[in-house]
């Protein structure tokens, strides 16, 4: 057997601490070879140097069985090395091709020639079945679609060696299961790739074997066929992991959260929530199954009040908020961990601190006639990152943007929960994190049901709707398609009604 | 790590633009010489040309012209940490200018409290240029920067309508200040030889110690800093974003204001008539920029930029074309510009110096490095 890409012993040192220690990762030739490892764990950092973007401290790496030195992306790419990144580097406005082209663009008596590229594109879609048409533009086509044309881009600079960065992150369950073909179809085509991500199912589903890092040691390669998911868990985070949410089924008290007959218009002026109602008790947690797109952020943002209802009514606790203010709103009892933590949970360019304080800063204690109280913010901010174990480089005074995003995440549930609110609405709180931080996110989320609030759950991870929610109400283009007890449903059923296949009869619900 | 790296920007955007200069003065055929002994004397009267010695009245003037910049750098860069760009400051000197003049002869009042009602009104005059494109873009979303460049040829107009009509003036200026409304104070001129140094200065203060309190320590700067760094993000926190908008824009148009009110009664002591733009406010963003929109580095730049400007009548005597402080001036903006590319520049000579190294002790690996 030989091997594509082999890092051998590679080891890499930052300032004050060392992001790859000693690490041994080979990956054979046509085959998926999965790179497993917390957030942290130093996965990104071997792959940028890789990449070229870093050198190593010590170290070798080999390309088809050769030494080489790579000191640029430009030798990766020379070396037919290319990386699908998490977040995608298109440009909306461009085409699909002119995107795929950028950079190296195919001339005819010095002008570009689109229709040559696109030509060879559309072969290259055909061959590894990827079904994109070359002439779409990059904003009218879905993330999936998106991801897809980031694969062209490198199959169209001929690379073989093919990196992807946790490509599920952003993607529906549909759509993940179509990756997990395309990569397939790729590995049998003669492609080798390398695969980061967290998501065990996954890697048991599409990969041949998996290196696992943890705190930048590397602790091993398993063949995958023949290791359970619980064991590569235990592997990573160095401890038994407990898959299952521990949750006592509980009586839900009163009304904490009724919104009756809610329509909301989205981001393009049209109604992107329609006619919704929903009602949730305290001492429950009520999930919002649905697929991406189907009305989630809009419920979202007319709830906190970052969007205005065209008609309906939110009552908290009894009273209509319809048209209160977001701080209003957080004031009668609501807390909101937002979908999108660097749009709307943090000032990233603010240090922790100063983002502990973000609802209450004008406010007693942290504030006195004007001024900012520096000793009551640092006290605040040192007890929820104790509390809630948030970590990070220099304690409160880090900037939140060099933050991983785990923890980005651990310090808002932090602010969040802390202020103990009689709502609290969580929008994806897992999104793009690993076991050990799901785990503790869901355990709070679970402990705040517990002492008696209203939880509600918008997020696109069925395990997560499934595993944390007590009533399930389904979400299909902007209606409510379907409400369940979650203990009496499951996944199948569950995509039926999200996809609309299944349509949610009236007494279904309440 | 930001702060020492954008620190490090502006000093060479400094020394780069001194170098154009200089290289632009040996290829015209002239001693570039005269550029730093120019300068020299602008800021403290002493010139080896010529071997005179130290006269303060230089200092005095340099830090008259220094004043206006200042106040219109804190203005641009007031707004700007709001996310804003007040590209009105123009116009908000000006019509602070002519309240201030306004005030000054149409209402008499006792010495002193003239004074301050005078200037004060020159402020008031800015926080209401301000306001309206603030008002403007919370209230329709109209974009402050259009807005602003309307107002500026309101403000010039404005001025000049007034002025003539004010009682005393000419056909260009306006009759001069009363004692009791000049900022002139004898006691600055005379320990600085008889400079136009006034106390305008006191204010100058004033406005330096305020930008950086409300800034750096109330709860209104954490939430104009929060609407700056992250709209949503301050809209999802609660926070009144269009509220700060307005709040901004008002206190950034009072800054400009103030320097316009200091210009007038404290520099020239009358009102004039303009036909142009004097530029105050275009200098004030490319003194937010160089000083990074810190008090300090505003400061700072203020003084460099007042001393190109006192050091160009000065290059002028010596035969040297006063335009190589114009060109110096704007090198420094472009160079400021430029900082992402010579971001570039600078990484790649560390990179390189890495290399350059057998044993890998590195230590000074871009931020981004430590997350992975």
């Amino acid at each position: 057997m030989t091997y594509a890409v082999e890092l051998l012993n590679i080891t890499k040192d930052f300032p004050g601490i060392r992001a790859n220690d000693n690490v041994t990762v080979r990956l054979k030739e046509g085959t998926i070879h999965a790179l497993l490892g917390e957030n942290g764990a130093g996965k990104s950092t071997l792959m940028s140097i890789l990449f070229g973007l870093y050198q190593p401290t010590s170290g070798h790496i080999k390309v088809n069985g050769q030494e080489v030195k790579i000191n640029d992306p430009n030798d990766a790419t020379a070396l037919g090395i290319g990386m699908v990144h998490q977040h995608f580097k298109l440009i909306e406005c461009f085409t699909v091709t002119e995107n795929i082209i950028l950079g190296m663009e195919p001339t005819k008596y010095g002008m570009v020639d689109v229709k040559r590229a696109a030509k060879e594109i559309a072969e290259l879609s055909k061959k590894f079945g990827l079904n994109v048409d070359p002439y779409a533009k990059i904003s009218d086509i879905t993330v999936g679609m998106q991801q897809r044309v980031e694969i062209l881009k490198m199959l169209y600079r001929n690379a073989n060696i093919l990196i992807f960065d946790e490509p599920t992150a952003v993607l529906t369950p549909q759509e993940i299961e179509d990756l997990m073909q395309i990569m397939r179809r790729l590995v049998s085509e003669g492609k080798s790739i390398l695969l980061i991500t967290h998501k065990l199912k996954e890697i048991k589903e599409v990969a041949d074997e998996c290196s696992v890092l943890r705190r930048g040691k590397y602790i091993g390669t398993v063949d995958v066929a023949s290791t359970t998911e619980k064991e590569m868990a235990e592997m990573m985070v160095g401890r038994e992991v407990n898959f299952k949410i521990e949750k006592e089924e509980k009586e839900a008290g009163q009304v904490v959260l009724d919104v009756q007959h809610l329509n909301v218009k989205n981001a393009k002026g049209v109604l992107g929530l329609k006619d919704f109602s929903l009602q949730v008790r305290a001492g429950e947690i009520v999930g919002i199954a649905g697929i991406d797109g189907n009305g989630q952020t809009e419920l979202a943002h007319a709830l906190s009040g970052l969007a205005k209802a065209e008609s309906g009514t939110i009552l908290l606790n009894g009273e209509d908020i319809t048209k209160a203010t977001v701080r209003q709103r957080f004031d009668k009892g609501m807390g909101h961990i937002p979908e999108d933590r660097h749009k709307h949970g943090l000032i990233l360019d603010f240090t922790l601190k100063e983002n502990m304080i973000i609802h209450e800063y004008d406010r007693a204690p942290y504030c006195k006639g004007t001024m900012i109280q520096q000793k009551e913010m640092d006290r605040y901010a040192q007890h929820l990152i104790d509390e809630f174990d948030v970590r990070s480089g220099e304690g409160i005074d880090s900037l939140t943007r060099s933050m991983s995003g785990g923890n980005q995440q651990k310090a808002i549930i932090a602010r969040e929960i802390d202020r103990s609110p009689d709502l609290l609405m969580v929008v994806q709180p897992t999104r793009g994190l690993d076991v050990g931080a799901i785990e503790y996110i869901h355990k709070r989320i679970v402990e705040e049901r517990d002492k008696g609030k209203a939880v509600l759950l918008i997020s696109f991870e069925l395990d997560e709707i499934l595993g944390l929610s007590d009533q399930i109400v389904v979400l299909f283009d902007g209606h409510r398609n379907g409400s369940m007890k979650a203990s009496e449903t499951n996944e199948n059923e569950l995509g039926l009604y999200m996809s609309g296949s299944k349509k949610g009869s009236e007494q279904h619900e309440e | 790590m930001k702060n020492k790296s954008t620190l490090t920007i502006s000093l060479l955007a400094i020394v780069l633009g001194i170098l154009v200069g200089v290289l632009i003065m040996i290829a015209t055929g002239q001693n570039p010489i005269a550029l730093f002994n120019a300068l020299l004397r602008g800021a403290t009267g002493i010139d080896l040309m010529r071997g005179t010695g130290v006269n303060l009245r230089y200092l005095g003037e340099f830090i008259v012209q220094s004043m206006p910049l200042i106040l219109t750098g804190l203005s641009v860069a007031f707004a700007y940490r709001t996310g804003l760009f007040n590209i009105g400051a123009e116009g908000q000197f000006m019509v602070g200018g002519c309240a201030a003049i306004s005030v000054a002869i149409l209402f008499p009042m006792p010495p002193v409290i003239h004074m301050i009602v005078a200037v004060l009104a020159g402020a008031l005059a800015g926080a209401l240029w301000g306001f309206l494109p603030g008002f403007l873009k919370s209230k329709f979303n109209l974009h402050e920067v259009v807005i602003c460049i309307m107002m500026n040829y309101i403000g010039m107009y404005a001025n000049n309508y007034i002025i003539v009509h004010l009682p005393g003036s000419t056909t260009t200026i306006t009759a001069n200040a009363p004692q009791t409304a000049s900022l002139s104070s004898e006691f600055l001129r005379s320990i600085t030889n008889h400079s136009r140094l006034n106390w305008g200065i006191i204010f100058l203060i004033i406005a330096v110690l305020a930008y950086w309190f409300i800034i750096e320590k109330t709860s209104f700067g954490y939430s104009l800093r929060a609407t700056g760094f992250n709209k949503d993000g301050a809209q999802y926190a609660g926070m009144k974003v269009n509220r700060n908008i307005v709040y901004s824009m008002m206190i950034a148009g009072a800054l400009a204001g103030l320097a316009g009110a200091i210009s007038v009664l404290g520099t020239f002591n009358y009102g004039r008539v303009l036909s142009a733009f004097e530029s105050y406010g275009f200098d004030g963003i490319a003194v937010a920029l160089t000083g990074a929109c810190n008090v300090i580095g505003i400061v700072l730049s203020g003084l460099l930029f007042g001393l190109l400007k006192v050091a160009q009548p000065l290059l002028q005597i010596v035969g040297t074309p006063k335009e190589i402080g114009e060109i110096i001036s704007a090198s420094i903006v472009l160079f400021v510009a430029m900082q992402y590319g010579i971001r570039i520049v600078l990484n790649h000579f560390k990179t390189r110096k890495k290399e350059n190294r057998t044993i890998d002790t590195d230590q000074t690996v871009s931020k981004e490095g430590v997350k992975s």
